[in-house]
């Protein structure tokens, strides 16, 4: 796979975030980068970090191979992952990634024959306090039901992309790939769309709601008692 | 039935860090400002950077990510002087099971991490910082490059920072899936491009972090206070908690109970009183173990309840605040079943490089499938308890050691739930389909 001018020149202006020298730490969104143009971890993908960083393709693959995100198969436009850790399994995360995996027909880490749905099980998606939690390309699906959820991934089969609980409009896993690899989100919309729900704010209300406030500060308290000479 | 909570237990809360999220669009740097935002950097750097290292070890705060180290003492440990470069990591890779306070803050008030990272980086004379997000943290992650944006363009970032005469650049680094990458050491491998395997200390990150440069990790949480205690003083911080735990923490309420969430209050409040605010477990549920602090803290039972949560007292009671992440199970939950979850996931985690870690939770895997399929021994649960032995203290990170949290702490509360599977008195959770494989 021949990779453009214009991706060649993103990747040096990651290896640029890092001090001189150190270009090695642009590996991480460098992969990111080359799924954000393959949809996953290609050999090509590989050589083109390897040849890059100045590192060897072993040495690369060691690493891709590490991490979970990065894929040794072609995904789909949508990773939908449903968290099945304890605390969403208890809640019913199980019984949505059984469901889904019955209706796609794939398992774990596989992806529908038109290429469209990658499904996974994942661990702990830190949003325990909304659990059982869903995730398509990593946007928040809250409390979902084995039918929401359904609802959902039949929603994306049908060409929509329903909104997430918390989290941006959805765009493709590539598009999102780009962002993994540091690049600032360019729809305006989508960085202000909702980050908020009931559990985030429980305390913060209830406080609010009641008058309760933290005891008054006076910013202009000295931070070290100054002598005076 | 929810019953409302009593004026006393409603006084215990206390937002501080949380407070902004009330305000939807407090990510945005205007409205930030009009919040107090950015205040506290500009009465900081009226200080020398080490009187602002002194204050915060005079203001006993303590960092957020699982261990409670005075942060303070951490800053100071940076060596000055020395003509090498100094680094601060923001640990944002918030994978510990259960914990589910950082990504909510970063989403929320992205800059009030900023303005800590600024404060901090001026005070251990970092010129550059990374923000090591969680991949799979997205609209953190999102936010937070905003912010970075945001505060460059308005002169908190960049060169000459407010005229002052310091440069700072701080990166936001995304993640690819790994919990191990949450530990500090395995955090700098994989930030410098190597799998994430715990480095040998010493030496330690403060003098040989990253890129063997003198190094500042620390918890999103433990930098996002930080501000707030630059405004309100260390006396006022200090108020807020109780004795060798100073200020608020983000209580993260998951599980059984009527509303989950997040629960701001200074440090020693109960999970009781935890309990109330949160409107009591959910209808049909009775409490019968949880944790205080994720999946790698030892389970504790209702006889708990009224244990303060702050560091000292959770460790008198045998286990560990860690992150606060109070997973709460009932009455119909299953301590095996839980444990069980809880070792496939550190056996999925575990990053292979030692041996007590890679074999014990593989076989500790295998046995919880036994023993949940019907087909346990009473042997089984001292192979259970001979791993854990080989693995608390002798595994060389963290990983290993929380891993024999959940086992140890759910065999003595709850053996009998052990033996009901092994001597057949209660139906097997897993069937034999499941065990393909697994043998
Ligand atoms: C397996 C493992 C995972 C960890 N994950 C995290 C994490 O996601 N976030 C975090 O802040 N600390 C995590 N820690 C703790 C860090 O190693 C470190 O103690 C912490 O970042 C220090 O920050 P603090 O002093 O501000 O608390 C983890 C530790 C271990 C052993
Ligand atoms: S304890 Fe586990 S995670 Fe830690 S170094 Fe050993 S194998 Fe890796
Ligand atoms: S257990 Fe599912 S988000 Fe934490």
């Amino acid at each position: 796979m021949a990779y453009s001018e214009e991706l060649r020149e993103q990747a040096r202006q990651i290896m640029a975030r890092y001090p001189e020298g150190r270009q090695r730490s642009a590996l991480l969104p460098m992969l990111h980068l080359v799924q954000s143009h393959d949809g996953y971890v290609t050999p090509e993908g590989i050589a083109l970090c390897a040849e890059m960083i100045g590192i060897t393709k072993a040495q690369v693959a060691a690493v891709s191979t590490f991490y979970t995100m990065y894929k040794r198969e072609p995904t789909g436009d949508f990773l939908v992952s449903v968290c099945t850790n304890t605390m969403c399994d208890v809640m019913g995360g199980q019984r949505v990634y059984d469901t889904l995996k019955e209706y796609l027909g794939v398992d774990h880490d596989e992806t529908t024959a038109d290429g469209k749905i990658t499904l996974e099980h994942a661990e702990c998606l830190a949003a325990c306090d909304y659990a059982p939690v869903m995730t398509v390309n990593y946007e928040f699906y809250d409390r979902v039901t084995p039918d929401s959820a359904l609802g959902t991934v039949e929603a994306l089969q049908k060409g929509e992309r329903p909104a997430p609980t918390r989290g941006a409009r959805l765009c493709t896993l590539k598009e999102m790939s780009r962002q993994l690899a540091g690049w600032s989100e360019d729809r305006a919309e989508a960085l202000a769309d909702n980050s908020l729900g009931d559990a985030t704010l429980a305390g913060a209300r209830m406080a609010a709601d009641n008058g309760v406030t933290a005891p008054q500060i006076d910013p202009a308290t000295p931070l070290v008692k100054k002598e005076n000479s | 039935m929810a019953s409302a909570p009593s004026a006393e237990v409603l006084s215990k809360l206390t937002p501080v860090l949380t407070k902004r999220w009330l305000s939807p669009e407090a990510w945005k740097i205007d409205v930030y400002e009009q919040l107090d935002g950015y205040a506290a950097l500009r009465k900081a750097v009226e200080y020398h950077p080490d009187e602002i290292i002194a204050f915060m070890k005079e203001s006993g705060h303590r960092g957020r990510g699982g261990a409670g180290f005075p942060v303070g003492m951490k800053w100071a440990f940076i060596p000055q002087n020395d003509g090498k470069p100094h680094y601060l990591v923001v640990n944002a890779d918030e994978g510990e099971p259960g914990t589910c306070k950082d990504l909510p803050l970063m989403m929320n008030d992205p800059h009030s991490l900023i303005e800590g990272i600024i404060i901090a980086c001026y005070a251990v004379r970092a010129e550059r910082a990374y923000v090591y997000v969680r991949g799979e943290a997205v609209h953190a992650a999102r936010r937070l490059r905003n912010a970075v944006e945001e505060a460059r363009a308005k002169g908190y970032l960049g060169r000459n920072v407010l005229g002052r005469g310091f440069d700072l650049d701080v990166v936001i680094h995304s993640g690819a899936g790994a919990y191990i990458c949450g530990e500090e050491t395995a955090l700098l491998d994989s930030l410098e491009g190597f799998r994430g395997q715990p480095r040998l200390r010493p030496p330690f990150p403060a003098t040989h972090g990253l890129y063997a440069s003198p190094t500042v990790i620390n918890n999103v949480g433990s930098i996002a206070s930080v501000p707030h205690i630059v405004l309100g003083g260390a006396d006022w911080w200090k108020s807020l908690g109780s004795e060798n735990a100073a200020g608020t923490m983000i209580y993260s309420l998951s599980g059984r109970v009527k509303n989950p969430g997040q629960y701001e209050c200074g440090m020693g409040i109960t999970l009781n009183e935890l309990l109330e605010l949160a409107g009591g477990m959910a209808d049909g549920h009775n409490l019968r173990f949880w944790t205080p602090g994720g999946s790698s803290t030892p389970m504790l039972t209702a006889e708990h309840a009224d244990v303060p949560l702050d560091f000292d007292s959770i460790a008198k009671a045998g286990s560990i605040l860690g992150t606060t992440a109070m997973m709460i199970f009932s009455d119909q939950d299953c301590p095996v079943y839980a444990s069980y979850r809880w070792i496939v996931f550190y056996a999925h985690e575990s990053c292979g490089k030692c041996t007590p870690c890679r074999e014990g939770n593989y076989w500790m895997t295998r046995v919880y499938r036994r023993i949940l399929s019907g087909r346990g021994t009473h042997e089984d649960l001292d192979t259970l308890l001979d791993a854990c032995d080989n693995l608390l203290g002798r595994s060389f990170c963290g990983l290993g050691d929380g891993a024999t949290s959940c086992v140890t702490s759910s065999l003595k509360y709850f053996k009998q739930d052990y033996l009901d599977y092994i001597e057949g008195r209660r139906k097997p959770l897993l069937n034999a389909a499941d065990l393909v494989g697994a043998h």
